[in-house]
């Protein structure tokens, strides 16, 4: 589904990743962890789009498409999704009616009939029960005063309704006390499927114990250094990142 | 044959001979302005005494004015300076040329109509094309002034108003704008043309909001409008000006006046859908719109509300107000105001508290884009007698681009130390994040925009009647057209 190969991305003129190699295929799950400062949100930012980031060499394919061509909306309407590690406010704006607008751009770009407002009602419905979703968070502009848990659960949320085919979860756990992270992951345990595939980007190991990923990469200093099985994640819980950081910068001298 | 030609030949040059030529003679005034225009534009309308008596004092004020340079400058809009003496202030209401199909219309004025999504039949009467018999908007007019007939309730133009009540325009005409009220006033009193009529009798409530739209006679009311709205104890109304085509008006100077007047108990709600010829993205051309707008809550207990949406005009130099003369009075004031390209707006309130526990709330919203420049300016003054005067002011800028403007005025003057004022105010500009955001939910930059702009404006779009504001929010969109790269 997704292929990176030899990945260079700069913002502001500073290389962030420096040739960062990476595939995953449909019904994985994928864990990118990593120091402070090793470019995990620069990777999910790049694949999402943004246009701070420049893509300066390599390749990332999706579903044989060139992704780097396309433009942040013409990628999240082909089903990339990114749930951001600070959500965005957009006051005044219903969250309800944010998401349906959200879906029926999608639904435009593949040529389907926009939903009205009762077919995207039931929608909405169905999937709020999944994250334990309040109806007054329905009711509410876009993230506007929501706390900390709120705005990661409504990330989740909108993932859900939209249904995408590559999920990219960008430190979905930061700022989550340990029942808002239970709901969070048992949100996103139900939208595991064969047919997406999910990054989980993370700093600490914790939120794997609840996602369990088939598959766990460090990146440190802009290069996928090691990966693993979820043992990795646990191994680098004990002993933090140094040794690994102290192996990495041997490796670049050699 | 022979005969018969020339008998239509000498039927022709007769008729181009007397009829035309007569016509242009006699129903147009001469350029500029003197004593001599303004006792023509009062014969041709044939009004009372009175009328002209009042245009005549009106224009002797504004002479006086001109002499002394009273053209109000302390807006913060730049303009060349206006040459009033080379206006054109009468001419007879002709009918507009009437088109054949809508294929003769500027396409650029469709392509805003499809925007909009405005019926094709409606499309045909903003645009002038000969509407076919099934809509027939004069018959859907009559009805309406049948059922309102019925409950007393007179709405119509100016000019009917004059003629057939004059005794209610003498008492209320002036009443809350006197024509020495400022420079743009005063030579609206004297000139003006035509305008709305409008009273609700005591304990009426107009169960229809009255619209100019089905006003017989809206044809042509020309750059000078004048409009009076009267409530009686009790009564309520709601009032909807404007229209949401784009008019490409070749008057570029529009001064008009608008008074209301609410007794004992009485509502009055004003909407305003602005969306005047702005000129072209440099500024070429476009409406200067310099208003007079102001409600005198005269009664206890009564009430009036302005909600505007200014998204057109070049320039928009507009201050709606309320005078709380009544005890326990309500004013309001609900403004979104837009300026793109190189559009300039100067507009915001003055709530004058006089009477007992009057309270007044401005929720003011003004969004710059392009090199527009957005300016509110407000005032709030609690006299002396006004016990217990609450006040809540919020007014926010919206920036989009970095080549624009917002600036805020607001003047509070209180005399009474019972006073309670609240004033927020917030500036914001829409954020590289909030676009990216919604990029990542699949929404183009373009939609992203609207739906931000719409957020911002929510509060005050959500006091418009029901389709107003369907229509007010397409509006926008059409007018934030090319204002993000």
């Amino acid at each position: 589904m997704l292929e990176i190969t030899n990945l260079h991305a700069t913002v502001n003129g500073r290389e962030i990743l420096k040739g960062l190699n990476l595939t995953v295929r449909a019904g994985e799950v994928h864990s990118i962890m990593g120091p402070n400062g090793s470019g995990k949100s620069t990777l999910a930012q790049v694949l999402a789009g943004r246009e701070t980031y420049q893509v300066t060499q390599g390749e990332i394919r999706y579903l044989g498409k060139n992704l780097a061509e396309m433009s942040p909306e013409e990628r999240a309407c082909e089903g990339v999704f990114l749930a951001f590690q600070y959500p965005v406010e957009i006051p005044g704006v219903n969250n309800t009616y944010f998401l349906k607008a959200a879906v029926n751009a999608v639904r435009k770009h593949h040529g389907q009939e926009e939903l009205d407002a009762m077919d995207f009602l039931a929608l909405v419905k169905s999937k709020m029960k999944l994250l334990e979703i309040d109806e007054g968070l329905l009711n509410r502009s876009v993230n506007e005063g929501f706390s900390g848990g709120e705005k990661k659960r409504n990330e989740i949320f909108h993932m859900a309704v939209m249904q995408p085919k590559l999920a990219i979860l960008d430190e979905t756990d930061s700022g989550l006390d340990i029942d808002a992270l239970k709901i969070v992951a048992s949100g996103v345990n139900a939208l595991r499927s064969p047919e997406r595939a999910m990054l989980v980007v993370t700093h600490y190991q914790r939120l794997l114990n609840y996602i369990v990923p088939d598959f766990v990469h460090v990146l440190v200093d802009g290069r996928i250094v090691k990966s693993g099985g979820k043992a990795l994640a646990l191994e680098l819980e004990a002993q933090g990142y140094v040794g690994i950081e102290a192996e990495a910068a041997q490796l670049a001298r050699a | 044959m022979s005969t018969s030609t020339s008998m239509i030949e000498a039927l022709a040059n007769q008729e181009y001979k007397y009829g035309f030529v007569t016509d242009v003679e006699a129903d147009a005034a001469p350029r500029g302005l003197n004593e001599d225009t303004v006792r023509l534009i009062s014969t041709k309308k044939k009004e009372p005494e009175f009328m002209l008596v009042w245009r005549l004092k009106a224009y002797r004020h504004w002479v006086t004015l001109q002499k002394s340079d009273a053209e109000p400058t302390w807006a913060n809009i730049s303009y060349p300076p206006i040459d009033y003496q080379d206006i054109v202030y009468y001419s007879a209401p002709k009918p507009k040329k009437t088109l054949t199909s809508l294929d003769e219309v500027d396409p650029e004025v469709r392509r805003t109509f499809e925007k909009l999504g405005i019926p094709l039949g409606e499309q045909k009467r903003l645009s002038g094309v000969a509407v076919d018999a099934v809509f027939d908007s004069v018959s859907v007019a009559t009805t309406f002034k049948g059922k309102l007939a019925e409950l007393g309730i007179i709405f119509c133009s100016f000019s009917e108003a004059v003629q057939n009540h004059p005794e209610l325009i003498q008492k209320y005409l002036g009443s809350v704008v006197p024509y020495t009220d400022n420079f743009f006033a005063a030579l609206n009193a004297a000139v003006f043309s035509d305008g709305s009529f409008c009273y609700i009798p005591k304990g009426v409530r107009c169960p229809m909001e009255l619209s100019t739209y089905f006003r017989i006679n809206a044809a042509d009311t020309g750059q000078f409008e004048r409009t009076l709205i009267v409530a009686e104890e009790g009564a309520y109304v709601s009032y909807l000006e404007g229209c949401t085509a784009p008019i490409r008006d070749t008057n570029q100077l529009h001064a008009a006046v608008v008074e209301l007047v609410a007794l004992d108990d009485a509502q009055i709600k004003y909407s305003t859908i602005q969306n005047w010829y702005p000129g072209d993205k440099d500024g070429k051309g476009g409406i200067y719109n310099f208003v007079t707008k102001r409600g005198k809550c005269q009664g206890r207990n009564s009430h009036i509300s302005w909600t505007q949406v200014e998204t057109g005009s070049a320039i928009t130099w507009k201050y709606p107000s309320c005078i709380l003369q009544g005890d326990n009075a309500v004013g309001e004031f609900y403004s979104v105001a837009l300026t793109n390209h190189r559009q300039q707006a100067d507009t915001g309130t003055k709530m004058i508290h006089i009477g007992k526990n009057t309270k007044s709330t401005i929720v003011s919203k003004g969004i710059s884009a392009g090199h527009g420049q957005n300016t509110y300016r407000g005032m709030v003054r609690i006299q002396k007698g006004a016990r217990g005067a609450r006040n809540y002011t919020q007014c926010d800028s919206l920036l989009i681009g970095d080549k624009c403007g917002a600036h805020t005025f607001p003047y509070i003057e209180v005399k009474n130390a019972t006073a309670r004022m609240e004033h927020e105010a917030s500036t914001s500009k829409i954020g590289d994040d909030q676009i990216f955001y919604c990029n990542q939910r699949g929404i183009s930059k373009e939609d992203a925009v609207s739906l931000i702009v719409s957020g911002f404006c929510k509060q005050v779009f959500k006091e418009l009647p029901m389709e107003f504001a369907v229509e007010a929010q397409k509006l926008l969109n059409v007018s934030l057209e090319g204002s993000v790269g």
